[in-house]
């Protein structure tokens, strides 16, 4: 029967999942506008919400890919959530469709302050090779403010976790702000 | 060649291609014994051909017996039109749709001539693949309102659901609009076109190599199918030979990609009837599979491994080994996993009699690929029409008849061994010598089409060459544009919560097809 399957299975599978990547500071494009006391109130959790704003899909594979069993995301408070009302990031991947622009720009004012945006992979942080035409923004800093931009074609799993870390991870050098 | 009674006068433009030109008004007739003879169309599309001195095109793909017949009926610059084609193959009626809001061309007497690309970001007499199109408006916002108008249900109880275009998961965006009576869903409305990037204009100008990398960008999960469809075409326009191993190394990494698909989607499919099991142990065999494939190649999704005259990378004997082994290993974990899936009562409870597209429906409709052998359309191009290296690799297509999730899941779980299969084959097999040869020059205009059965459903280009070199216009073909209609029927009469379950079960790409 099944659960006797699925529980042996389990078992013979064993945990693989792997410990957590550092954050990558240098992919921050902005001064952090939240300061540390934020960041210790939310303990280092963050809830996202994926935005596709005219991607080629490359970028939600990965996307999928760290929501599998090695990269263990809610273990590092990391979250994806179906509103952007329940969102402290908005992770925006493509480059910015004009069909899609108000929509995106809608996501982005309906998501509480204090919030994050993360550009992902090369169409969101320049435009990449559709850059900017009759049918498209270009590079999603075009349409709304990005805190992070990881760039890739697509990123890996661990350049997408560094760049999610790096939005929401204390910067020790700069607290003040 | 012949299809029905006439010989239509087509020339074979590559293996199983055939070309060929005609009036406008037999466009009708042969579309007629096509589908008489069982046979589909596949796409449609449209060109500007007034710098050529040749008006505009009209161009059809049809899969015909003895192979895919490419048409092109020259259009006059004033009014170009050409007679409706969707009341013979229903799936051409968003192509057309499409071919207008580009390019100005107009099918005559169609029952549906609403907008499909265009949402408010050009105007209705703006046509971007017009070569003398230049956007009139400044790129400022577009206005909000689409003002698209959906067909609306009426009656006692009736109400709308709209779901997107940002939708609640990690999935491309679209807008689906549900009219229900309770749960139970009486119509489902698409409204797509939310990726639309311009794709096929960034094109125009593009020099062939930089070309391959674009075409592999037109739906990412999908990238070899577009790489190598793109390059057979330059390749056959430019009468260029590949090397053999250059070829059996691009079938390589197409059933690559296929496998690393349908792993995936295995996963969700179990995740969204609440397996969560399920979804864990198809991405941790997905991961390792895509670890192992950057290991040898790379690159997770072998992306730019595809280059117009072979390809960018090789395999070694120690990779050769280690990949078989990994096909091994998988095979195995896919079999134990395919056990508890099928033992699974809830799973099966769900999966079964769930988004059903009969038979003689999806023939009708054109259902293609993956889904459409799942429902009893048994076309796979690798294994009746097939290019090299397929026509050395006796490939076995899955088939299904019942049509429903569970039927697609099935299909899933046989290509995935016989994938497998083919990629040991591959491997044992894999021919000596280089694998890459430069293009030969182009002196003139000139054209090819490549053709490919990528995981979703075949996968076309067409490409046109200047005679400067540079790709002058390109149309990329996705499966999705036949079967997303499709998606709408095996809905009717299910409830609203099964859609993300019957959604995920034809998985198609909205990037190919918004262009």
């Amino acid at each position: 029967m099944a659960t006797h399957l699925i529980l042996q299975k389990i078992l013979k599978t064993g945990f693989v999942s792997e410990p957590a990547p550092q954050a990558d500071l240098a992919l921050r494009t902005r001064e952090q506008a939240l300061h540390a006391e934020i960041l210790r109130i939310f303990g280092q959790s963050v809830a996202i919400r994926h935005v596709d704003a005219g991607s080629c899909n490359g970028c939600e594979l990965e996307i999928h890919a760290i929501n599998g069993p090695h990269y263990n995301i809610e273990g590092m408070g990391v979250k994806f959530v179906a509103s952007p009302r329940h969102a402290d990031m908005l992770l925006v991947t493509g480059p910015v469709s004009r069909n899609l622009e108000v929509a995106l720009k809608r996501a982005y004012d309906a998501t509480p302050e204090p919030k994050w945006v993360v550009a992902m992979g090369d169409c969101g942080c320049t435009g990449g090779m559709f850059g900017e035409n009759y049918a498209t923004c270009g590079k999603v800093s075009n349409v709304i403010p990005v805190d992070v931009e990881v760039p890739g074609c697509p990123p890996t799993p661990i350049a997408l976790l560094q760049g999610i870390l790096a939005a929401v991870s204390q910067d020790k050098t700069n607290t003040a702000s | 060649m012949k299809i029905g009674e006439h010989d239509w006068h087509l020339d074979p433009l590559g293996k199983h291609i055939w070309r060929g030109r005609m009036e406008a008004g037999q466009l009708l007739a042969l579309a007629r014994e096509v589908k008489e003879e069982g046979g589909q169309l596949i796409a449609l599309w449209g060109s500007d051909n007034r710098h050529l001195g040749r008006g505009f095109a009209i161009h059809a793909t049809l899969l015909t017996s003895a192979g895919l017949a490419w048409v092109t009926c020259a259009l006059p610059d004033d009014a170009p039109a050409y007679p409706d084609l969707a009341h013979i193959f229903p799936q051409a009626g968003r192509m057309q749709r499409a071919t207008f809001d580009l390019l100005g061309i107009t099918a005559t007497d169609a029952v549906d001539d609403r907008k499909w690309l265009r949402h408010t970001a050009w105007a209705e007499d703006e046509f971007p693949l017009r070569k003398d199109f230049s956007p009139r408006a400044a790129l400022g916002s577009p206005p909000p309102n689409d003002a698209y108008p959906f067909i609306r249900v009426e009656g006692d109880g009736v109400h709308e659901i709209a779901v997107g275009p940002i939708h609640a998961g990690t999935i491309e965006p679209g807008h689906f609009r549900f009219s229900v009576i309770g749960e139970r869903v009486l119509r489902l409305e698409q409204r797509l076109g939310y990726t639309h990037k311009g794709t096929e204009k960034r094109f125009e100008g593009m020099d062939p190599d930089t070309g391959a990398k674009l075409a592999g960008r037109v739906s990412g999960d999908t990238h070899i199918a577009y790489a190598w469809a793109y390059c057979m075409a330059v390749e056959t326009a430019t009468d260029s030979q590949v090397p053999d191993r250059a070829v059996w190394l691009r079938a390589l990494f197409l059933e690559i990609e296929r496998i690393a698909n349908h792993l995936g989607d295995l996963g969700y499919l179990g995740n969204d009837v609440a397996l969560a099991f399920g979804f864990m142990q198809f991405w941790r065999l997905k991961e390792d599979w895509l670890r192992l494939t950057a290991k040898l190649f790379g690159h997770r999704y072998l992306f730019d491994r595809i280059v117009p005259g072979g390809v960018a990378v090789d395999i070694g004997d120690g990779g050769r080994a280690e990949l078989a082994a990994e096909a091994d290993r998988l095979e195995a974990e896919v079999h134990s996993l395919k056990a508890i899936y099928d033992d699974h009562a809830t799973l099966q409870d769900r999966f079964t009699n769930t988004g059903v597209c009969k038979p003689d429906l999806a023939a009708r409709l054109g259902l293609t690929g993956l889904a459409g052998r799942a429902s009893a359309q048994a076309w796979d191009a690798r294994a009746q029409f097939p290019q090299a290296p397929y026509d050395q690799l006796d490939v076995s297509m899955a088939t299904q008849r019942r049509g429903d999730v569970l039927a697609r899941a099935e299909v899933r779980f046989s290509e995935i061994h016989e994938s497998l299969r083919l990629i040991r084959d591959l491997l044992a097999r894999l021919p000596a010598g280089d694998i890459h040869v430069p293009l030969k020059p182009v002196r003139d205009v000139c054209e090819g089409l490549g053709w490919v059965e990528g995981w979703r459903g075949e996968v076309l280009v067409a490409v046109r060459i200047g005679a400067d070199g540079r790709l002058d216009r390109v149309h990329p073909h996705d499966p999705s544009w036949q079967n997303w209609p499709l998606l709408e029927i095996g809905i009717l009469g299910n409830i609203v919560p099964d859609f993300p379950l019957i959604n995920k079960s034809f998985n198609l790409s909205y990037s190919g097809a918004d262009l």
